[in-house]
């Protein structure tokens, strides 16, 4: 029983990871129709832009400060005016397959300038165990838990509860509309590609330490947090957080009970058991489209 | 005539540049390593290893008057890249194949190689590799049949270790360790308590090691590559499990100690080369290494380095540079410090390619390998 809660804590603190980079999915969805099959590969290169900076002997706060900045003028700014908004005109097929060939450029740059040798990366949380009603439970992994929750709790706060999260929806509900009364839907999707980019180095940021900094890690993540966004539901930020979650559990338990060589296949059979019996995902609505 | 006078020219010009291809050429050396992929770390020490090696020699004028001329070619980690990329390189005959590290990929190697009449120099250490008759094939490093049982030895006679949990990596390297390990403790009588196979490139470790706390073993035992093992032990230290963490050269390796930083402190493990081997060449060679590449070699950069002066002593001992003989010189021989200053520490060959030299038994203490154990030579 001990064990299933170790599994659980350890699962939780990995799913909440995968819910921030599939929130990120959700998010470029919805405004823009970009299905980002790079989104992994956007989780790694922020540790490598951080190590960058802390290699010209910057602190790692400054470094983490740098990381976050470049990440949002290359991963949002730069990713949305050079590639989405060209590709885009063209359908979503054309830019998801353009996401692929950037999610290649980047793993291959990052090999060429850095390595292809992992790299160690600083963890922002103190490794060590808490108390919590007489089971020691991994500070790293209660931190992890807690910076990723943070940070969803803010942005749904961000979406709800204020003007620009309102006018963001309404944006990504109904451009037309939206632009008749007088909301800057460009200006929106720029937001949403910003707030992209500034989730994906966070999770950078949680995620590297145990993962260690490697040209190809962004591969499981990106898999992990596709699967976790379509099974809570694509069109729904909350349906993200629980499919990052419930992907991060599962994975865990999978390894633990079933094999560690089947582990990757059962949030595969999840995928697959929800596009069958539940496709608009756990917390998602179903859409209508025309042909 | 003059067609004559023309013809024995065009004959003298043509056999001057054959003996000179002889005598003065370069000796073409293949390597082909794990330069991405999940075995980057021991690709590049092996690849920086023989580029230091090649560059010294070369430096005092090559080998019997002749420079080495090193090729690298990337097997991605990945065996059938491996065979593409070796089949490659014995395309363009050289004289000696060096590598690949990983022994699954030396295993889909080796019959080409031996096929080709060409001698392998790599730096494999499953068990079964030297055991299938190969003529062609040696290694730089103990075998799994020489170090499992020293390792199983220490767990029994020091830690008195009653039950043991076994993490292996599904590949042939972890499955080739974990069996001769768990035969040795079957012999010793040590229980596995838990016997956990991972996978290679592996990220996530939460769960292997949420296993190892439940089945509460008083050792474990963990065989997995360099990257994997410095993951496994920050969940170890994460997850708050103390018991003795015992390995081989891939727990306790300089790339596994700055990878895993603090929780790769009390890590143990039997290695065949280290560069903190209280051993005054090894010490000069890393002075060396860390001069040119700027950081401390593992002991695959040892390997690479080795493998090259292996080249250089079994070459001068036939006096000629002779592929075909290569392989039959270096069976039984032995290399001494005393001829060749840079082998750094004596080895003998045997008639399969395995090594015989001193061993060591390490301990990471505050992110360094101390040397707690010299075994010596055995013949």
């Amino acid at each position: 029983m001990s064990n299933l809660l170790d599994l659980i804590v350890a699962g939780l603190a990995t799913g909440a990871i995968y819910a921030l980079v599939a929130v990120g999915f959700t998010l470029l969805w919805q405004t823009s129709q970009t299905i980002n099959f790079a989104q992994g590969e956007f989780v790694m290169l922020p540790a490598f832009l951080m190590l960058a900076v802390m290699h010209v002997g910057a602190p790692f706060w400054l470094a983490v400060l740098f990381g976050v900045l470049l990440s949002a003028l290359l991963l949002g700014l730069a990713f949305k005016m050079l590639l989405v908004d060209p590709m885009l005109r063209h359908g979503v097929l054309p830019l998801a397959i353009a996401t692929m060939a950037l999610a290649i450029g980047i793993k291959e740059a990052v090999k060429q300038f850095f390595s292809a040798e992992a790299s160690p990366f600083p963890s922002i949380v103190p490794v060590g165990d808490v108390s919590i009603l007489g089971r020691a439970i991994s500070l790293q992994s209660l931190g992890v838990l807690a910076v990723a929750i943070l940070a969803v709790v803010g942005l749904t706060a961000l979406l709800n509860r204020t003007s620009l999260g309102h006018q963001m929806q309404a944006a990504a509900q109904n451009p037309t509309v939206a632009r008749i009364i007088g909301v800057p839907v460009e200006r929106m999707i720029m937001l949403t590609f910003l707030i992209n980019a500034v989730l994906v180095a966070l999770a950078s940021l949680l995620i590297t330490p145990i993962y260690l900094a490697k040209f190809s890690s962004g591969e499981v993540l990106g898999q992990a947090a596709f699967i976790a966004a379509i099974v809570g539901g694509f069109n729904q930020v909350r349906g993200a957080i629980a499919g990052g979650l419930l992907i991060g559990v599962v994975d865990n338990l999978a390894a633990a009970y079933v094999s560690t060589q089947y582990r990757a296949a059962v949030p595969m059979l999840l995928l697959i058991m929800m596009i069958l019996f539940r496709p608009q995902g756990l917390l998602g609505r179903a859409e209508e489209r025309t042909v | 005539m003059r067609s004559i006078i023309l013809a024995g020219l065009c004959s003298a010009v043509l056999l001057s540049g054959a003996a000179y291809a002889q005598s003065g050429a370069p000796i073409k050396i293949a390597n082909v390593a794990e330069l991405s992929g999940g075995g980057a770390t021991v690709g590049t020490n092996w690849k920086n290893g023989i580029d230091l090696a090649v560059e010294e020699i070369n430096a005092k004028g090559g080998i019997l008057g002749r420079k080495i001329e090193v090729s690298h070619a990337d097997s991605q980690s990945n065996p059938g890249v491996a065979r593409a990329q070796v089949q490659k390189a014995l395309d363009g005959e050289p004289y000696v194949l060096l590598g690949p590290g990983y022994s699954g990929s030396v295993k889909v190697t080796a019959p080409l190689a031996a096929e080709a009449g060409i001698t392998q120099i790599m730096g494999g250490e499953a068990a079964e590799l030297t055991q299938a008759g190969n003529k062609f094939l040696f290694r730089t490093s103990f075998g799994q049949q020489s170090s499992m049982p020293k390792v199983a030895k220490y767990i029994n006679d020091e830690l008195k270790a009653k039950s043991v949990a076994v993490v292996w990596v599904n590949n042939d390297f972890g499955r080739g360790g974990r069996d001769v390990i768990t035969k040795e403790f079957n012999r010793l009588g040590i229980k596995v308590a838990a016997d956990l196979s991972t996978e290679a490139g592996q990220a996530d470790f939460a769960a292997d090691v949420s296993k190892i706390k439940a089945a509460a073993p008083d050792a474990v035992f963990i065989y997995v590559n360099e990257e994997e093992s410095a993951r496994i032990l920050k969940e170890i230290k994460r997850q708050g499990v103390t018991v003795p963490l015992i390995g081989e050269t891939t727990l306790v390796g300089q790339k596994v100690i700055e990878l895993a930083g603090d929780a790769a402190n009390g890590a143990r493990g039997h290695v065949g080369l280290t560069t903190d081997a209280p051993v005054e060449a090894v010490k000069a060679f890393r002075d060396r290494f860390v001069k040119k590449y700027n950081y401390v070699p593992d002991h695959n950069g040892l390997k690479g380095y080795l493998a090259i002066y292996m080249v250089k002593a079994t070459t001068e001992k036939m006096g000629k540079v002779d592929p075909k003989a290569f392989a039959d010189t270096l069976h039984g021989l032995t290399i001494k410090t005393s001829t060749e200053p840079n082998i750094l520490m004596d080895v003998t060959f045997d008639q399969n390619g395995d090594i015989d030299r001193q061993g060591f038994l390490v301990e990471v203490v505050e992110g360094k390998q101390v040397v707690k154990q010299v075994l010596p030579k055995l013949n």
